[in-house]
């Protein structure tokens, strides 16, 4: 077992990327992910990481660097976050377009305007439709954990796709944390070396990347979606290999008291751990609360969900990102979807919380926890709600 | 380096890596001065394609055109892509993942790609110092939306956002000096190439090839469809250029300027633009003042040279 030692999320993610053996880096600094890229030039200066470090001009460069690194069966890796992330909105959906396996941690932060650096899911909720595999870490051992496990996904002949880690910008970022750093050799037993499934190969030339016509764009998407779907099963197993080797299991859904719990949370990223603290207190207090999270976003692990959810009066959603003028959190949009059709709908409160930075603390679960026991008392479920902001809502519309 | 001193036709490679069949104009000289760059280059070559004529008539699926490797990711960014393959490759050959060998990582956009909107994608390869070709398909304006004007249409063009009308006289600006802004970027090699003059280009793609680092290429292209001219003339409309000074061929390397086919004597101007159907509005005043201008850029560029001669 490696031994755990305190260090800043954002350096234990860089090492994680270096004991993957990475072969590529290709990055542009931004707030909250530039100490990842510092840490991997340093560990390239250094000769600790033998791989080229390509210090491109843009984010956008970066992603379009990385689609080249790996269309040339190297290992690729890069990070970004915020305005990063939105400017290399329109290569994302090329790179899952062309099955190039990659992976890309995302320090979610807030999107402008007003600009503003702090932690947020504007960024990574915006992309939520770009093809790729999205993992969610809570802490600094998961982002580590995740980065691993990512390289394992999306290398997977049955997989060939893009991988995102998201975890949160300074709360997660800039963290120390005592994390168990897996060694290379144990992470290579693993993960072994990248045996590209295509490559540009000048020995057996492809094209890459050609027009798609209306007669083909259709089928083209089809075997997108279909190559997401079907990395549900392959994503398991390689949580369920890495859990094995490393000791740590990770689930697609994840859930804490929630077994008899009649008011569950939903959450993603680093609020989970305040929301299960906060559980706690209120378990004390005889309260049957509990909490369920999503580790993978896409594919959405809808069966997982609902088993999770099964016994549940209320669920509250707590979404850090909203549609304007439109139908409220991404999250609670999605999970509303899920239940639709089922016989015995349970009603969601649809919270918004945690804009831009700002503090998620008890008083604030206390809030959305009263109107959930409302709801479940009978109260009408109320719409969609920023339950931080001051001076009230805009009124009807 | 110069192992290409004599050329003629029979000389050259047999060999063709952009194929036959593909979807070009009749007369496109782009696909022309590609399938040339291409023949220079051989067999162990890379290529990043922009989005644009050159990428959409030669990869319709299920076809292509391509006898290489070759992909497309987007419009402004081959040069990016292309760094990231020469990255991936030198990563891999240096950890003893793929044979060492030498290949050819080549980019191409067309003058919007290079100069307007991947401009900053462009400059970011070229100061990295990749092992890498740009090249550069200039036909003067977006042809492949429908012939709108870039920073490279040539003043007094008319194009379908550069119109001429009673109150314009087409592209008001002067056509942006990419070559010039590439020698900038202090890269050991840069040339303006044009398949009128094919032993030249094939002479100037294999130095391209050859030097180690970053080499820019700047292609003349004809496009029949978009200057509104006929097809045939294609080849000849590119000589023409060349003797009227309207396109320079000359080189750069490591800083020391070479005029290549130098004209000691100019073609009226006139020659050049008359088949052209996007100068057939130009009044006597614009042309020589276009004329008077190119031809001191010209003179500009033999100063240059000529201080590289004395140097030596």
């Amino acid at each position: 077992m490696a031994e755990r030692k305190g260090m800043e999320v954002s350096i234990a993610i860089a090492e994680a990327a270096s004991v993957c053996d990475v072969d590529v880096v290709a990055a542009y600094p931004i707030t909250p992910q530039t100490h990842v890229v510092e840490h991997l030039s340093e560990l390239v200066a250094d000769g600790e990481l033998d791989a080229e470090f390509v210090p491109v001009e843009s984010e956008h460069a970066a992603m379009s660097a990385c689609c080249g690194s790996a269309a040339a069966g190297a290992r690729t890796f890069t990070a970004t976050a915020s305005q990063g992330l939105a400017l290399m909105h329109e290569i994302l959906f090329i790179a899952s377009s062309c099955r190039l396996p990659m992976v890309m941690v995302v320090a979610n932060r807030a999107l402008s305007g007003p600009i503003n650096i702090w932690n947020d899911h504007s960024d990574v909720m915006t992309e939520r439709d770009v093809g790729w595999v999205q993992l969610f870490a809570e802490n600094g051992q998961e982002a580590v954990d995740l980065v691993i496990q990512a390289h394992k996904i999306s290398e997977d002949k049955r997989v060939v796709l893009p991988v995102m880690v998201n975890f949160d910008g300074f709360i997660l970022s800039h963290m120390i944390e005592p994390i168990e750093l897996p060694t290379r050799e144990m992470v290579k037993e693993y993960l072994p070396p990248f045996e590209p499934a295509q490559r540009l190969d000048i020995d057996n030339p492809i094209s890459i990347g050609p027009v798609g016509m209306p007669t083909v764009y259709t089928e083209a998407k089809m075997a997108g979606e279909a190559a997401l779907r079907n990395s549900y099963g392959p994503i398991v197993e390689a949580f369920d290999e890495f859990g094995e080797k490393f000791g740590r299991r990770y689930r697609p859904v994840e859930t804490y008291k929630s077994e008899d719990a009649e008011v569950l949370l939903v959450t993603m990223g680093s609020i989970s751990e305040t929301a299960m603290s906060w559980i706690d207190a209120k378990r004390a207090q005889g309260e049957k609360v509990g909490l369920v999270r999503f580790r993978m976003w896409r594919p959405l692990p809808t069966q997982d969900f609902k088993k999770a959810i099964a016994n549940a009066k209320v669920l509250t959603v707590i979404d850090r990102h909203f549609s304007p003028g439109g139908a409220g959190g991404p999250v609670a949009q999605e999970i509303k979807y899920m239940l639709y059709g089922d016989e015995k709908r349970v009603p969601v409160v649809e919270c918004v919380a945690g804009l831009g930075g700002r503090d998620i603390e008890f008083e604030d679960f206390d809030k959305m926890y009263e109107t959930s026991v409302a709801v479940k008392g009978g109260a009408p479920v109320p719409p969609f709600e920023l339950v931080q902001v001051r001076g009230g809502h805009y009124g009807e519309v | 380096m110069e192992k290409f001193n004599v050329y003629a036709a029979r000389l050259l490679p047999k060999e063709d890596f952009v194929a036959t069949g593909h979807r070009a104009c009749q007369g496109c000289a782009e696909v022309l001065a590609m399938r040339l760059v291409h023949k220079a280059l051989g067999r162990n070559t890379i290529v990043a394609s922009a989005t644009g004529c050159m990428e959409i008539i030669s990869s319709p699926y299920p076809e292509s055109a391509w006898k290489l490797p070759w992909i497309h990711i987007a419009f402004e960014n081959s040069a990016s892509v292309a760094s990231g393959i020469e990255a991936g490759y030198k990563a891999l050959m240096r950890k003893g993942r793929y044979p060492e060998r030498k290949i050819n990582i080549v980019a191409y956009g067309g003058d919007g790609a290079t100069a307007d909107i991947g401009l900053q994608f462009v400059s970011g390869a070229m100061e990295r110092g990749h092992d890498m070709i740009y090249v550069c398909y200039d036909n003067e304006a977006y042809m492949n939306t429908g012939i709108q004007r870039s920073s490279s249409t040539p003043l007094g063009a008319s194009t379908t956002t550069s119109p001429s009308g009673r109150q314009s006289i087409g592209q008001q600006t002067w056509k942006k000096n990419v070559p010039e802004i590439m020698v900038a970027h202090n890269i050991p090699y840069m040339a303006t190439i044009n398949p009128s003059y094919p032993f030249d280009l094939h002479r100037k793609v294999r130095k391209a090839a050859e030097t180690p680092g970053p080499a820019y290429l700047h292609a003349y292209s004809c496009c029949p469809t978009g200057w509104r001219m006929r097809p045939d003339l294609a080849v000849q409309i590119g000589r023409l250029a060349v003797e009227t000074g309207a396109f320079p061929l000359y080189e750069v390397e490591n800083g020391k300027y070479t005029i290549n086919e130098p004209v000691d004597e100019f073609r009226p101007l006139r020659d050049y633009l008359k088949p052209q159907g996007r100068f057939r509005h130009m009044t006597d005043e614009t042309i020589d003042i276009v004329e008077a201008r190119l031809h001191a850029e010209y003179r500009a560029l033999q100063a240059k040279a000529r201080a590289n001669q004395e140097e030596k």
